[in-house]
């Protein structure tokens, strides 16, 4: 298969709501990284995954769960270990050199820090137009101007900032620059890594609402990478949760909320501070004991179970991994006890 | 009537930089009763992380306290000398940062570091201090603290450290603890412990809290009052329940507005702020907010709203309020937040984006 197709395994474990063909499709990935003689951080551990053509699929994750490790996989911008990433039919794992960049056209990434993902020696303009300049499809003068001016209108900037350099911005100023960016090449997908983490509350809001608006102005498919289960919820189709390199539960937004079938997502759900005193006077913490495994050396079985209030150790949860299944409400979850989530683990939420 | 435990009035601290003189905290009025927990809420560069420090003596320079009292105990903070104020630091006043990394000494033990802090007043008696520690650690919550208390800094983790670090505080028992973005650090999970823990310690100790944060959820958890800041100044203050439920500030409505929450309908489009947050060397006249207020009118632009009673209990800053842009402006039913579009005050001659710094304009300009 030296032309990067392949042929998709059976209906994927991990299916998304809607019928059609996925845009991306991320197959039994794994990153593993060296950690000195004999071991290694296993930050990706077996992630598939579909993604419609429109549709936002949310990753949400403490630090060190293989968020961040597995968007840039899939961008390519490390390799992996093992697995695929099929864009739009093409295995980009197998794609090497040319072939690579003109396929990776199509999938651009938006980083957490805007500050460090601008170059300070370029001016906006330059950084913006970097990408078309790299594919040749644009001279440069006047019809790079245009095209630069085109996009900073698009991301709600001055269009005759072109000519500034980053450090005349804002953090949420910078993050629109980013954005146009990742548009310049109109790709299909977009990789938000942490879009909003680093802004203010009130600049957050501006950035999420542009987000929005340009997926249904220029038909975007975003994967939307992030720590703060409220801020994907509210942009998310389906949310992914990751504990450990792993998957363990997967969820049409709206629904979230009301069901879980994984206790690591009940227990993430109960942290959540709600801005309404009311609703935290009556708020119940589902306890977690201990701290996050070291992924260099990570627990058998379930990857929870160490944590897990709900979990029989010794017993299944330590000898056995969960598979990740559909349950009865229709989510996917990696856990053998799911139907005991929601009577065990009583929160008021 | 019991005596407010922390007494704050007019308190302004500017910094004197290069480029001028940064007026990051002006006027800033409020009390601490004692047991009391309080939240100051604000955005980057509000001015609520500055006050903390004014009330510790820990502006540093070209910063510098230029107005105001701080009255502690009857006797007022500024006035004292250096001395002075370390035997009230970390004794009767403690306080924890956000780091609690670079807050530890990475090469003591976190045991020492807990008794030092004992050691260097003379409140707890001597013999007693090493089992206090250990019983403190405990207290916090950091399992096999009989072991762990040997332990270095680095050997924790980030939860642990602030455990180590709230212990620090309360070794001496304060009468007033402040609590300086605790957990903005830490992931949500750990967040929760570190909170539940530090309500369960209010109620234990007795011990006041100041907590400073961003984060409106954490308020609304932990605090039983709470001051919203902009720009420098208290723009509101009041119980939680009721700033929560009829916020009058239009900066504190949109801050409300502004977050998705997780019990929330999805599909409900965020309100956004427009605009930035001003200047502080060059501060817009009148009401600092006006060049990001959809409820504006022409007043705000002339005269700085004084600070005064909106409901019982509750304080705002602010011509409009939100009780009349609710019946004048249907503040109920607006999408459009740009600046005076719920008001239609765009004064003349200013096109609305005019009012914003030459960086700001870009943020609201549509095509």
């Amino acid at each position: 298969m030296t032309d990067g197709t392949v042929a998709y395994p059976a209906a994927g474990a991990v299916a998304p709501a809607t019928a059609g063909e996925p845009i991306l499709r991320v197959v039994n990935v794994v990153k593993h990284f060296g950690a000195g003689v004999g071991a290694s951080v296993k930050a990706v551990d077996g992630v598939s995954f579909d993604i419609m053509p429109g549709e936002t699929v949310g990753l949400v994750g403490e630090s060190g769960c293989g968020k961040s490790t597995l968007g840039r996989v899939i961008t390519q911008l490390i390799p992996a270990t093992s697995g695929e990433v099929i864009l739009e039919g093409v295995d980009i794992t197998k794609l090497r050199g040319e072939k690579l960049r003109q396929q990776r056209k199509q999938l651009q990434i938006i980083f957490q820090d805007p500050y460090a993902s601008l170059d300070p020696r370029m001016t906006v303009g330059d950084i913006i137009a970097e990408p078309l300049v790299n594919f040749k499809m644009i001279g440069r003068g006047k019809a790079k101007d245009a095209r630069v001016q085109e996009l900073l209108r698009t991301v709600g900037l001055n269009p005759y900032f072109n000519n500034r350099y980053p450090h005349e911005f804002s953090g949420g100023q910078r993050q629109r620059i980013g954005i146009a960016r990742a548009l310049a090449l109109n790709p299909k997908v977009i990789i938000c890594d942490e879009p909003v983490s680093a802004l203010d509350v009130s600049i957050q809001a501006q950035i999420i609402n542009l987000l929005e608006d340009l997926q249904r102005e220029f038909h975007l498919t975003y994967l939307f990478i992030a720590h703060d289960l409220s801020v994907v919820r509210h942009i998310s189709n389906r949310v992914m949760v990751m504990y450990l390199g792993r998957i363990c539960e997967v969820a049409p937004s709206d629904d979230l909320y009301r069901s879980q079938d994984h206790p690591y997502t009940r227990a993430l759900l109960s942290s959540i501070p709600v801005p309404d005193p009311r609703i935290e006077s009556k708020r119940r913490l589902v306890e977690l004991t201990g701290e996050i495994p070291s992924p260099r050396n990570p627990p058998s079985g379930c990857l929870f179970h160490t944590r897990c209030p709900i979990a029989q150790v010794p017993g299944i949860c330590a000898d056995v991994v969960p598979p990740l299944e559909m349950k009865p409400d229709g989510h996917l979850a990696s856990c053998h006890f799911s139907d005991q989530v929601r009577t065990k683990l009583a929160v008021t939420v | 009537m019991t005596q407010p435990v922390l007494e704050v009035r007019d308190l302004s601290t500017h910094f004197f930089t290069d480029d001028g003189e940064v007026k990051a905290v002006r006027g800033v009025s409020f009390e601490v009763m004692p047991g009391e927990t309080v939240g100051i809420v604000g955005e980057s560069g509000c001015g609520k992380s500055v006050t903390a420090m004014s009330l510790l003596g820990l502006v540093q320079r070209p910063g510098k306290v230029v107005h105001g009292e701080i009255m502690f105990k009857g006797q007022d903070l500024l006035k004292l000398n250096k001395e002075e104020l370390r035997n009230i630091r970390g004794r009767d006043i403690a306080m924890i940062f956000q780091d609690p990394l670079s807050s530890l000494n990475p090469v003591l033990r976190i045991g020492f570091q807990i008794d030092e802090a004992m050691r260097s007043h003379d409140k707890i008696p001597k013999d007693d201090i090493s089992q206090r520690g250990i019983d403190l650690l405990k207290q916090v919550r950091v399992p096999d603290a009989v072991h762990r208390i040997k332990d270095f800094p680095h050997q924790f983790s980030g939860g642990m450290r602030q455990r180590a670090m709230i212990a620090m505080g309360l070794s001496n028992k304060p009468d007033l603890l402040i609590a300086d973005e605790p957990t903005t650090a830490l992931d949500v999970t750990v967040q929760a412990q570190i909170l539940e823990l530090l309500r369960d310690l209010n109620e234990q100790t007795g011990a006041a809290i100041i907590l400073i944060t961003h984060n409106l959820g954490i308020v609304a958890g932990l605090c039983r009052r709470v001051l919203v800041m902009y720009a420098g100044e208290i723009v509101e203050e009041g119980p939680v329940e009721q700033i929560f439920e009829s916020p009058q500030h239009p900066y504190t409505w949109s801050l409300l507005r502004s977050v998705p929450r997780i019990d929330s309908n999805r599909q409900d489009r965020l309100l956004s702020i427009e605009g930035l947050p001003p200047d502080l060397i060059d501060l817009p006249v009148g009401c600092k907010f006006n060049p990001r207020c959809p409820f504006r009118i022409e007043r705000c632009f002339n005269e700085p709203p004084v600070i005064e009673n909106v409901a019982d209990a509750q304080r705002a800053a602010c011509w409009v309020t939100m009780t009349r842009a609710y019946d004048e402006m249907n503040a109920a039913t607006i999408t459009d937040t740009s600046p005076g579009a719920a008001s239609g005050v765009h004064p003349r001659g200013r096109r609305p984006a005019a009012d914003l710094t030459p960086a700001a304009t870009a943020e609201t300009l549509s095509d």
